[in-house]
């Protein structure tokens, strides 16, 4: 009846992950009591759950992202602790626990805390920064984020029912086949990672679509904001490679589940084409990650500098060479499995040629402060101190390129505080810069200065005390994954790890009471012209938190910094115009398609990981029915009279001049 | 198995500064040197591989540290001009010069893209002729004529075959020091790397196919080994220890061994195949010949796995081994499946 289910999945011996998920359930009920007690559900489940608003749905990807990103940092906070705890002993964590804790943060910092992140954010802005009303496929945008909270709840639940793989966050065979892996915990990963594959893959098709697409009058490819560059460059990637990761975990999917020999070591099977596929996905998800957040950092750079973009169509050449370049270099990962020299020698010099590209970026960023009047809000702060870190980063990314040096490094503690260097300094930072941007703009007021600052010196500091002892340690031979430590000499240096990452939590406190501090004094932090910023391109234009057909009449772009040209004609005219005639405009309609289809595909994706093959078969004829229901829709789309758009334009206009005024 | 390693190496010390001292010349930054000598001597004492005890190990460090300093040159002055400008032209200063049309400029264009590619294209050529002067697979030159080592990573413990004197060792490997020695090397279930930091380059073990490694180490002493791949719970007691003896103790150490004890064939390979942690090191007396290359063609299966994962079917997974010991326990002739 429940298939492998029973009682013996829950680890009643093992006290650490039974309170952890006792208290996230606690705090769950808490959650969920809350709401029904003030009856927010009719208002979640209108204005959010069934939400097609590609606002919406961005606020809501980004929320997923920061909760998740706080899961993943407990598990780094253990993996630190653990290694200190564990010298010539066992410390806190055994082995088959620690092994799913370092699986389980790679997997959920990588595919549920940093890709919703930056897809979170391409969802808010783009539509905002082309000047258009939604993307290409609203109800499919929905049916995407919906399957990536259902694979982030299904790592969740692997918590507590069964276990998470323990096989590292990319599953290689043959250690992740039915004969090294028996446990449950590798099929968590898979149907975990298939179904938010399926949802980033449509995220992908669908701002592709939007971008090439759905552009305002007047907007060429080369009046984009570079934020739509790097976006579109991420999202073409996404399109390319994540075929290729559910094609190689479908491959795994089989073996384990149906005996076949892809990838196990007998019969034929090949477990280095498992590395080879992974990592020809695995690859260009770096860059799928870096690039919205490059993006990012070219608008702050730009605004807070009070200047245009330097170089911006070496920018885009640059972005799109990184883009095709990232597809040649996936052997790199594996150096060290003995391919011939020249082999070797062809990837680390592909590897090093991708740096060409960066570098450009890096130094048109810093030609962009160069005559520039540069504020340090938060988001610069953001900027510079990705700029400065990342180049380190970036820098023993290519001496790891080099393949003698990567013969002494591969898989070692540098390897990892390289690519954290670059992840958090590159990914994350930018995440962090571009939350603290746009915020005003989803909600309509600032966060708070002093704390976000705070939340950056914190983060900063904290980062560079894990991570430069992590490059020493790997210099002196130590190797990742470790559950305990027998060599002296490296346990000063993963003291002060430690240490670093008590700083780290401290900067993550700042963050969060950043946050509830500023909705507490949202009304002193009110922003009423919708430009809090001064800044340059369509997003700003429109008020804050936008309406949710974002503008009222589509802008005219006319040059490559659309609203900052608009912003200084009417400063120089001194009037709006005369007013234009407005006409009514038709919108997509809410849908719980997604939703429901999400809610179907966990169920399915459970029943799998637990052989309940009937719970599969209601599951996947529910997930089916429900876009039959979907298709068959009669009305999909719902009109703004034109007097709600002269009503909604007119306050924004007056709030803007007003707030020119005091300027003056 | 606990092991300490003993008092680091101090010989060493003078070759480190003045290979980066000349490196560093280029750099042009005293501070860094300091800062870098201070991680050296620091990596020299725990034995990492800025401290190599062997020709391959120096070479690779000798690409490293090259190869740092030739992006050093760049990325200081890039990271020194990021801090400056934002500094200079902070909104503040009104002795800066705010310049909103500096946007575009063709010649500092030609600079920003032909500073990274010159970079690169210096940085290629190193790359190049380090793959190929450094290939694992090239023969190690040497008066001494070379030896050849056999390894197996298991789970989870390391085999040493050696082939010549027909012993085996596991969890130690015993090296006679200025040989050059031929590492052969295969799994016997998942994936792991062998990897002796002061020695140099590591390189895969996996089932079913065979990898090669050239090491030489200078002198005698006591290094660590480890495996550098996770493969499983038992991943963190993979290590195993480098003993690198005088020739003539070596020959004494194998004439030893071969006095009697234990012999390794198809049948002790299969109950040593097992799972187990934490091993401490021991010695095989003799090893029936062909071992190793069952192994790598399959004809000793792959060998078995866990039995349930928490939450797991005990029934899933089978022993496929059938009984530890078959009847004749020298009977290699089992092919799993159709490897």
């Amino acid at each position: 009846m429940l298939g492998k289910l029973d009682w013996s999945a829950i680890p009643f011996d093992e006290p650490i992950p039974l309170i952890a998920a006792l208290v996230v359930f606690l705090a769950a009920i808490g959650v969920l009591a809350w709401i029904t007690v003030k009856g927010f559900w009719p208002y979640l489940w209108r204005e959010w759950i069934t939400s097609v608003d590609h606002k919406r749905i961005g606020v809501m990807y980004v929320l997923l992202a920061g909760l998740m990103l706080l899961r993943g940092f407990v598990d780094a906070i253990m993996m630190r602790t653990q290694q200190i705890a564990a010298v010539h002993g066992p410390g806190y964590l055994p082995p088959d626990h620690y092994d799913q804790i370092f699986s389980a943060h790679g997997t959920i910092m990588i595919f549920f805390g940093a890709m919703p992140f930056m897809i979170g954010l391409m969802n808010f802005v783009v539509p905002l920064q082309l000047g258009v009303r939604d993307v290409a496929f609203p109800t499919l945008n929905s049916v995407s984020f919906w399957l990536t909270a259902s694979g982030a709840l299904l790592v969740n639940i692997s918590l507590v029912i069964g276990e998470f793989a323990r096989t590292g966050w990319l599953p290689y065979a043959p250690l992740s086949e039915l004969d090294y892996s028996p446990g449950v915990g590798v099929d968590y990963y898979l149907w975990a990672i298939q179904i938010s594959g399926v949802g980033t893959l449509m995220t992908g098709v669908n701002l592709v679509a939007t971008i090439l697409k759905m552009r305002a009058p007047g907007m060429g490819y080369l009046r984009m904001p570079m934020f739509c560059w790097t976006s579109l460059a991420a999202n073409l990637l996404i399109v390319a490679a994540f075929p290729i990761l559910t094609a190689t975990l479908a491959m795994l999917t089989l073996d384990r589940y149906l005996g076949f020999h892809f990838f196990t070591n007998g019969a034929g099977g090949n477990p280095m084409m498992f590395m080879n596929l992974i990592w020809a996905w695995g690859h260009p998800e770096v860059y799928i990650l870096v690039l919205p957040a490059f993006g990012i950092f070219s608008e702050v750079f730009s605004t807070f500098s009070s200047k245009p973009l330097f170089g911006y169509r070496s920018m885009v050449a640059a972005t799109l060479f990184i883009c095709i370049v990232s597809f040649m270099v996936w052997l790199h990962h594996f150096f060290t499995m003995g391919a011939g020299a020249d082999v070797n020698a062809a990837f680390g010099i592909a590897t090093s040629i991708i740096a060409v590209g960066t570098g450009v970026k890096v130094y048109n960023w810093l030609f962009t402060m160069y005559g520039g009047r540069i504020r340090f809000d938060t988001p610069m702060l953001w900027a510079i101190g990705f700029i400065t870190t990342f180049t380190i980063g970036g820098m023993t990314g290519v001496l790891l390129a080099v393949p003698p040096a990567d013969f002494m490094l591969h898989n070692s503690m540098f390897l990892v505080a390289h690519f954290h260097n670059v992840i958090i300094a590159g990914v994350l930072f930018g995440a962090f810069a571009g939350f603290t941007y746009w915020f005003p703009k989803a909600f309509g007021f600032r966060l708070h200065e002093g704390w976000g600052k705070a939340a950056f010196w914190f983060t900063l500091l904290g980062f560079i005390l894990v991570f430069l002892p992590l490059y020493i340690v790997g210099l002196q031979g130590m190797t990742r994954r470790l559950q305990h430590i027998e060599i002296d000499p490296w346990v000063p240096w993963l003291i002060v790890a430690a240490c670093g990452i008590l700083v780290m939590i401290v900067g993550a406190a700042c963050q969060i009471t950043q946050l509830v501090v500023s909705i507490r004094h949202r009304d002193e932090l009110r922003d009423e012209t919708g430009d809090p910023w001064d800044g340059r391109s369509l997003e700003w234009s429109t008020s804050s938190p936008p309406p949710s057909f974002n503008f009222a009449r589509l802008p005219h772009v006319g040059g490559e910094e659309a609203y900052w040209t608009i912003k200084q004609r009417r400063i120089e005219m001194q009037d709006s115009g005369e007013e234009p005639a407005y006409e009514p405009i038709e919108m997509p309609k809410n849908s719980p398609t997604g939703f429901v289809a999400a809610f179907f595909a966990t169920l399915v994706g459970f029943a799998l990981i637990w052989h309940i093959w009937w719970l599969a078969i209601i599951g996947l004829v529910g997930a089916y029915a429900t876009f039959v229901v979907f298709a068959w829709r009669d009305v999909a789309d719902y009109e703004v009279s034109a007097e709600e758009l002269e009503r909604i334009e007119r306050a924004g206009r007056a709030a803007w001049f007003k707030h020119r005024e005091e300027l003056a | 198995m606990r092991m300490v390693l003993g008092p680091c190496p101090a010989a060493t010390g003078d070759y480190v500064i003045t290979t980066i001292g000349t490196n560093m010349k280029r750099a042009g930054s005293s501070g860094l040197i300091i800062l870098l000598l201070g991680t050296t001597e620091l990596a020299g004492c725990a034995g990492g591989v800025l401290d190599p005890q062997g020709p391959v190990g120096a070479g690779n460090r000798t690409i490293l540290l090259n190869s740092l300093a030739v992006m050093l040159v760049i990325v200081i002055p890039t990271i020194v001009a990021a801090l400056w400008f934002a500094w200079w032209f902070r909104a503040s200063n009104t002795r800066a010069k705010y310049d909103p049309a500096f946007t575009y400029s063709g010649r500092i264009e030609l600079i920003v893209w032909s500073i990274p590619t010159l970079t690169i294209l210096f940085l290629g050529g190193l790359i190049y002729y380090g793959s190929h002067q450094l290939d694992p697979r090239k023969p190690l030159s040497s008066t001494n004529s070379p030896i050849e080592v056999q390894v197996v990573a298991l789970d989870w413990k390391w085999l040493f075959i050696y082939p010549d004197q027909q012993i085996a060792s596991v969890n130690e490997l015993v090296m006679p020091a200025g040989t050059p020695v031929r590492f052969r090397l295969t799994s016997a279930s998942v994936m792991n790397t062998f990897f002796v930091p002061q020695l140099g380059s590591m390189i895969y073990a996996m089932n079913g196919m065979e990898s090669e490694l050239n090491l030489l180490a200078d002198k005698p002493g006591v290094l660590y080994g480890q495996s550098a791949h996770y493969s499983g719970d038992g991943f963190s007691d993979m290590n195993f220890r480098v003993r690198i003896v005088p020739p003539e103790a070596f020959a004494q150490w194998t004439a030893g061994l071969r006095g009697g004890g234990q012999t390794l064939n198809a049948g002790a390979y299969r109950e040593l195949a097992r799972q187990s942690q934490d091993v401490a090191p021991f010695a095989f007396s003799h090893v029936q010949p062909g071992l190793f290359d069952a192994v790598v063609r399959q004809f000793l299966p792959p060998a078995p796995g866990p039995n349930e994962g928490r939450g797991g079917n005990p029934r899933v997974h089978p022993d496929p081994l059938g009984p530890a010991t078959p009847a004749d326990p020298n009977a290699i002739h089992e092919r799993h499946g159709g490897g």
